[in-house]
């Protein structure tokens, strides 16, 4: 042990931290960082609601939102849309940009409502352990993996490029381009959306029911099982937007596994946030975003990205694991 | 055992009772017999057709059964060398998540570590001292250990679903960092890994494209890992072990030291999780980033929860079936992680805990007892008056 550490620490280099380089690129890391930090929010928001009505990690969830990127670069591809920019107005590109939303939403929420009948239900039927939900999860991720693997194969899908972003606003030298802009505000929106649906509307008034008290909701007539797939769906929908969010940031980045790291990328938002907490998941996720860009540009290697979002995932379970906004979907006052 | 429970613990008990019974009857009936008769022989006999199956299994690549052979598709003994390791690497995970119920998503990383061990210490393009391959085991197994103490103590205080996600993080970032850490050499990775001394005309013994003795090797070394975790299992350790798994807050509060067992069993787990990490380098020869992905630790705990969760020989088989399969029916080998995708949401819907599930003395005992209960003559019907009574004779005396 001791000869293997001083021999990475003779070899010198393998960690190094480059405060210049952050300090001298903060605005822009910023920025970026804010942008994925609204699509690990859209993400993680499908995996607070299902941890705060079923008490569960959706372990395929990742898979969710990679069905989406799918269904995004299809639908672009279809579209005529290429690795090179396309030249069309405006308005023509706002169109297929909603039309791919949408597609993506579609395909998102059917595999959610399909992982939660397959994966789910039975075992819900069967009053089965908490281990066996985890590990029929984990069965159901890897099955719609390695569906993408075979049908499409270990490579990439060919990028596909929506528009050129192009600076709108000018920030004490920091640019923000209008993808950036774009990303951000669709997100706060959707997630302010969600959260009012939560808390003002009567389908939302019975999930804040079964999140508290299943049995009680039941006994007050709440359909528990249709409040369950409600939450797989709306989760579902916002990670099929994620996922035209992300095919829009990283073009070439639809790939088989391509939703794992993401997932827990999420994950940790929702947990940073508080899981359970919509608002959280909304704070986690910017917040998420901007910590693993900054290790990026401290560490000096886009890799260090997830390493840092790890060790940010072992902190917070470690020193609260409730989150920073605290856990409870039931606790939403109307 | 709940005797000293409120009334309506009675009830609840007569329910599970009557579960219990129509699981006895929803079990397939060959298996069930085999089971009876097994538990119905002497130990002496027991040993008897166990050491007779262990010598068939040891030959088991010279034989070359004709139905069970991989040929023409793949070698035989080099598939059996594969099943061997993968049956080692289920069998430490089944301490981790069988014995000791922690679900341990992250387990290839101590696999990695343990190739990377053997490595650095024996290949050419090391630059480290290089010792004996022999030696790399035990010190595979040292720095496993090591490793798996350092996640354990920020992370065994957690549980369930966050303790997978931790460790699935942990899996990935030795991942990232045997590609980020020159020393590691990436995707270049390590050629020429060390191999066990012996000529035999001329020629080593231990070879990468011969299996069959580092198939030996590894069947004698699981026979003997199974031995000492049969130990283990039947010391104080082991019933901490199944106490923590099957109510870590009822185990506390009886003074179980539940943070100590469970980096006991983290430990354990990652000792042989290492040792067959550096088993698999020394056979391969050759090791880089790109073998230790998480499919394959998806695919250690697809070994443990099909062949029965809590079970070593269960672990064992089940690690066997997962790598013969692909081997076995070549045409599936490109859809084997969707095949055990499905298997996983199918096991976990209709036999939950696996192909030989638990054996378990301790709880074998438990259910005797309460089929014992059960059984008491009473002046009104059925066992649940007779559960029900007990409470206040209890609190009688």
């Amino acid at each position: 042990m001791h000869s293997l550490a001083s021999s990475l620490a003779a070899d010198g280099s393998w960690i190094q931290f480059n405060w210049d380089y952050l300090f001298q690129n903060l605005g822009p890391a910023t920025v970026d960082g804010l942008t994925f930090g609204a699509i690990y929010a859209l993400v993680a928001l499908g995996y607070t609601l299902v941890y705060g009505v079923l008490n569960l990690i959706n372990f395929a969830h990742s898979e969710v939102f990679i069905s989406g990127a799918y269904a995004v670069v299809f639908t672009l591809s279809w579209l005529g849309f290429g690795p090179n920019t396309p030249n069309l107005s405006p308005i023509a590109i706002a169109g297929d940009l909603i039309l791919a939303c949408v597609a993506a939403m579609i395909v998102s929420a059917l595999v959610a409502l399909l992982v939660e009948r397959v994966a789910y239900k039975p075992l819900r039927d069967r009053g089965a352990p908490r281990l066996a939900y985890l590990i029929s999860a984990i069965g159901a991720s890897f099955a719609i993996q390695y569906i993408f693997f075979n049908w499409r194969g270990s490579n990439a899908e060919p990028a596909v490029i929506m528009f050129q972003p192009k600076a709108i606003f000018d920030i004490g030298g920091t640019l923000i381009d209008s993808q950036q802009l774009t990303i951000v505000i669709a997100a706060v929106v959707m997630m302010v959306g969600v959260d009012q649906f939560i808390r003002r509307t009567r389908l939302g008034r019975g999930i804040r029911a079964v999140a508290q008290d299943p049995d009680t909701a039941t006994l007050m007539g709440v359909n528990k099982e249709r409040i369950i797939m409600a939450t797989f769906l709306i989760g579902g929908l916002l990670a099929g937007a994620a996922a035209l969010f992300y095919v829009m940031k990283v073009p070439s980045g639809v790939i088989y596994n391509g939703g794992f790291i993401l997932g827990i990328k999420a994950f940790t938002a929702a947990v940073l946030g508080g899981i359970g907490n919509i608002r959280g998941a909304l704070l986690g996720g910017l917040l998420l975003g901007m910590i693993g860009n900054y290790g990026q540009y401290l560490l000096g290697d886009a890799q260090w990205t997830d390493v840092v979002c790890f060790v940010v995932l072992v902190l917070v379970l470690m020193v609260r694991p409730e989150g920073i906004l605290g856990s409870n979907l039931a606790k939403v006052r109307a | 055992m709940s005797m000293g429970q409120a009334p309506m613990g009675g009830a609840v008990e007569a329910q599970e009772h009557q579960d219990e019974q129509l699981e006895q009857a929803r079990k397939p009936k060959l298996l069930a017999g085999v089971q009876e008769k097994w538990n119905g022989l002497e130990r002496w006999q027991q040993w008897l057709v166990l050491a007779v199956v262990a010598i068939i299994v040891f030959f088991l690549p010279v034989i070359n059964p004709p139905i069970i052979t991989t040929e023409p598709g793949t070698d035989f003994p080099l598939a059996c060398f594969d099943m061997a390791r993968f049956a080692l690497a289920a069998l430490g995970l089944s301490v981790v998540v069988g014995q000791a119920g922690l679900l341990d998503l992250g387990y290839v990383g101590f696999f990695a570590v343990g190739s990377y061990v053997a490595a650095l210490w024996t290949s050419t393009d090391s630059t480290m001292v290089h010792i004996p391959y022999l030696w790399t085991l035990p010190l595979a197994m040292v720095v496993t250990v090591v490793f798996g103490v350092l996640l354990g103590i920020p992370t065994l205080r957690l549980r369930g679903d966050y303790l997978a996600i931790v460790t699935l993080g942990f899996g990935e970032i030795i991942r990232l960092l045997a590609s980020i850490v020159p020393a590691l050499r990436g995707n270049v990775g390590f050629q020429n890994i060390g191999a066990p001394p012996g000529t035999h005309d001329g020629k080593q013994i231990f070879d990468n494209s011969n299996g069959t003795p580092w198939y030996m090797l590894t069947v004698a070394i699981i026979i003997v890992v199974m031995l000492l975790l049969g130990n283990l299992e039947r010391s104080r350790v082991g019933r901490a072990w199944i106490a923590i798994r099957e109510d870590e807050d009822a185990a506390e509060t009886m003074g179980v030291p539940t943070f100590k067992f469970k980096l006991w069993a983290f430990g354990t787990g990652a000792a042989i999780g290492g040792l067959s990490g550096a088993i698999f380098a020394g056979q391969v020869g050759f090791v880089n980033n790109q073998k230790f992905d998480v499919a394959t630790s998806m695919l250690f705990l697809a070994a443990v929860v099909l062949g029965g969760s809590g079970n070593k020989f269960g672990a064992v088989i089940g690690g066997a079936v997962v790598s013969y399969i692909p081997n076995r029916f070549i045409d599936i080998a490109p859809y084997k992680y969707l095949v055990f995708g499905v298997i996983l949401i199918v096991l976990m819907i209709f036999r939950p805990q696996g192909l030989l599930g638990v054996r378990n003395h301790l709880l074998g005992a438990i259910g005797r007892l309460r089929q014992w209960v059960g059984s008491a003559p009473t002046a009104t019907a059925g066992g649940r008056a007779a559960t029900v009574d007990l409470p206040e004779k209890g609190d009688l005396s």
